[in-house]
């Protein structure tokens, strides 16, 4: 089995305007999805959805074939989701922050995996630094460090590139195509123009429902 | 009872029945009022103890007995509402809440009229009249709470949790207030003491709590096809609605 | 992109099952986080203690400095107090997570949210109810509460407020997605907290009277597993609902 997250006939209604009606979407490995569109189009939504955040939405989602609420386990094993705020908790370092990801992800936390990531996301040398004397840039790539942490196939990356520098972006980009290489799937929004590549596709939302096609 | 789920689930359907049932309810909830209020002021015959004063329990009782149900109704309703998202239940559950509030409130005020020439005073705390002060507050909670949300669905899905934790409550704040009673206060006085009533005084006392049920239900129908109408206002169903009354 | 291709990832793929013993875990790892935060932060959890003390010196100088007037007030004046500086410090048990983005990665966890939010609340418990609970004899000195009663009054706080702990929390989930949660989170949970105060200030009253503390112990403990079993239920679902607000 590889990776297949499918969407049929998708609506979503908040508070009775339709944020999207009629969508139709597939992500399989070695794809980057992103999702476009205008601010209030419901991008943030669709991706809490689809991350299984939210159950209020009318027609079908699946995962590997499986309708997503039998399979949500087994989904969520498989999800590495980033939101708007990176979820880094100031009090703490980013070793401290990693740490527990690792724990919640069920993994057999070793200090060299997060090293490791620290240094991928060029914060080697701040893993001590409580995450509040980090600027939000920084605060970003610690949770930007999760994707090395811990693999997980399908990433939903709200936003990703806020706060990061140019280096960092061009990075990031090289990271998500590597993903996708890897036989991995990303699915994102973004404000930062993302370079070309063969597994880019995109998704329009806002101004009427859109087929995802492929 | 998948079919009648099903169709609770189209607002329109509702609409339509409730029309139907809603005179029915409101001819009921008259016709019980009047005739309790009248046999139980003119008729029925005084408390050996407490005179004419305690012909207030035509009133007292039956707002007592409606704001508690009433609670329940809540958290039933809630819990229709997140297990099979019927739009339907959540609309009742909004204008119920204050429907329920005010009987809680009526209790109360009743008590408190009858503690005067029971008690020689407004407040006594007295079990029934604590858990009903109680019950208010939980209304009042559901009511702010719901008020709360910026998104509607959101305040829906949050009061309905909080009715529901509200109703697992009830029984143990009744309980535990009633213990907490006969521990301060051996056995003074209680305005509701069950002495076996005669059947001319608890005759009427059934009329009127059938009648403020039936009002309850009509005035429920009535504000939900009201909520409804607010609701889907976009529908066109409603719109189409609008142009025949036109 | 040639220099970063070195270091890609072997290949990902689909896990099928779950890692078991990830729970325990999980849920050790948020006990000790919340634990670390919380120490990180001692004022936050000074705050609620010298609130207790600040409120039961308010009594006698709004009432009367007279020891055998305090002495009959002393079981529902601590308890009351005790409650209220509980309270206090529950509005931010899930807002400083919700306001950073943590929450909602604790909800995209595969493992019980349930269980993971029972984790939190007994941090709670630990540095607020349990405190509260072995302070509260001190100022029971203070109060002139009878001979007799010190060990009840802390057993009965330290009982309760693990209770008051659990159903707060519930009002805390609720209202963690609003901007201004706090004063309607006391509105929510002091109607809740009746019976726990029922039976608290009445075991103490039992043990000054001399007799019944072990019924009124029971039922605190009663209450605290209905409240161990139901609420952490309740807990997660408001939690999902916040989430989305």
């Amino acid at each position: 089995m590889s990776l297949r997250l499918q969407a049929r006939n998708l609506a979503c209604e908040r508070d009775d305007r339709w944020l999207f009606r009629g969508l139709d979407l597939d992500i399989r490995a070695g794809e980057i999805v992103r999702v476009e569109g205008p601010n209030g189009s419901g991008k943030t939504t669709l991706l809490k959805i689809l991350s299984g955040q939210l159950a209020d939405y009318e027609g079908e989602l699946s995962w590997g074939g499986r309708p997503m609420r039998e399979a949500r386990e087994s989904f969520l094993a498989n999800l590495l989701y980033l939101g708007h705020s990176p979820g880094v908790k100031a009090a703490l370092t980013p070793l401290e922050n990693l740490a527990w990801y690792q724990a919640l992800a069920g993994q057999p936390g070793g200090e060299a995996a997060r090293f490791a990531a620290l240094e991928e996301v060029g914060l080697a040398g701040f893993e001590d630094v409580p995450a509040a004397q980090l600027s939000a840039g920084q605060q970003r790539r610690v949770a930007l460090a999760r994707l090395a942490l811990t693999p997980r196939l399908l990433w939903v990356l709200d936003e990703p590139f806020t706060a990061i520098d140019r280096d960092g972006v061009a990075a990031l980009e090289q990271r998500l195509v590597g993903h996708a290489r890897a036989g991995g799937g990303v699915l994102v929004t973004t404000h930062h123009g993302l370079t070309p590549c063969a597994e880019l596709r995109r998704i329009r939302l806002g101004g009427g429902a859109h087929d995802g096609g492929i | 009872m998948w079919a009648f789920i099903n169709k609770l689930r189209s607002p329109k359907w509702f609409y339509t029945l409730s029309a139907r049932l809603q005179p029915w309810f409101w001819a009921a909830a008259l016709i019980l009022i009047v005739t309790g209020t009248i046999w139980g002021l003119a008729f029925a015959p005084a408390d050996y103890q407490q005179g004419d004063s305690f012909r207030i329990i035509y009133v007292h009782v039956p707002a007592a007995f409606l704001a508690q149900s009433i609670f329940v109704s809540l958290a039933v309703t809630g819990l229709v509402f997140m297990v099979w998202k019927i739009k339907i239940a959540d609309m009742a559950a909004t204008v119920m809440a204050p429907l329920g509030a005010a009987m809680t409130f009526i209790a109360l005020f009743s008590g408190a009229v009858w503690g005067v020439p029971t008690w020689g005073t407004w407040w006594m705390w007295d079990a029934r009249l604590t858990s009903m002060l109680i019950l208010l507050f939980l209304y009042l909670g559901v009511i702010a709470l719901r008020g709360a949300f910026a998104s509607r669905d959101s305040a829906s899905r949050a009061a309905s949790v909080l009715a529901m934790v509200g109703v697992i409550n009830i029984p143990i704040i009744k309980y535990s207030v009633d213990w907490w009673y006969t521990l301060h206060q051996p056995a003074t006085f209680t305005i509701t003491g069950r002495a076996a009533m005669p059947a001319e005084m608890w005759l009427p006392l059934l009329i009127m709590v059938l009648g403020f049920y039936s009002f309850f239900i009509a005035l429920t129908l009535m504000r939900t096809r009201s909520e409804i109408l607010r609701r889907e206002s976009n529908k066109r169903w409603v719109r189409e609605l609008a142009e025949e009354a036109h | 992109m040639a220099a970063s291709e070195g270091a890609l990832p072997k290949e990902v793929a689909v896990v099928h099952e779950e890692p078991r013993g990830g729970l325990a875990v999980a849920v050790w790892a948020t006990l000790k986080r919340d634990l670390v935060l919380l120490l990180r932060r001692r004022s936050e959890v000074l705050n609620p203690l010298v609130f207790f003390a600040i409120v039961i010196t308010l009594f006698p100088i709004g009432i009367s400095p007279d020891p055998a007037l305090l002495a009959a007030i002393a079981p529902g004046l601590l308890w009351v107090a005790a409650l209220l500086a509980a309270l206090l410090s529950l509005d931010s048990l899930f807002r400083a997570d919700y306001d950073d983005g943590s929450l909602e990665q604790l909800l995209l966890t595969p493992q019980p949210l349930a269980l993971l939010a029972l984790a939190k609340v007994a941090v709670h418990w630990l540095l607020t109810g349990l405190p509260l609970a072995l302070m509260a004899p001190v100022l029971g000195i203070m109060l002139a509460l009878p001979a007799g009663s010190y060990l009840v009054l802390a057993v009965s706080l330290a009982l309760g407020s693990a209770s008051l702990s659990l159903i707060g929390a519930i009002g805390a989930a609720l209202t963690v997605g609003l901007a201004r949660g706090g004063v309607l989170l006391s509105l929510l949970v002091l109607p809740l907290y009746i019976p726990v105060l029922i039976f608290g200030a009445g075991a103490v009253q039992a043990a000054i009277f001399g007799d019944g503390v072990l019924a009124h112990l029971a039922i605190l403990g009663a209450l605290l597993a209905l409240a161990l079993i139901l609420a952490p239920l309740a807990i997660a679902a408001s939690l999902r609902i916040s989430i989305n607000g």
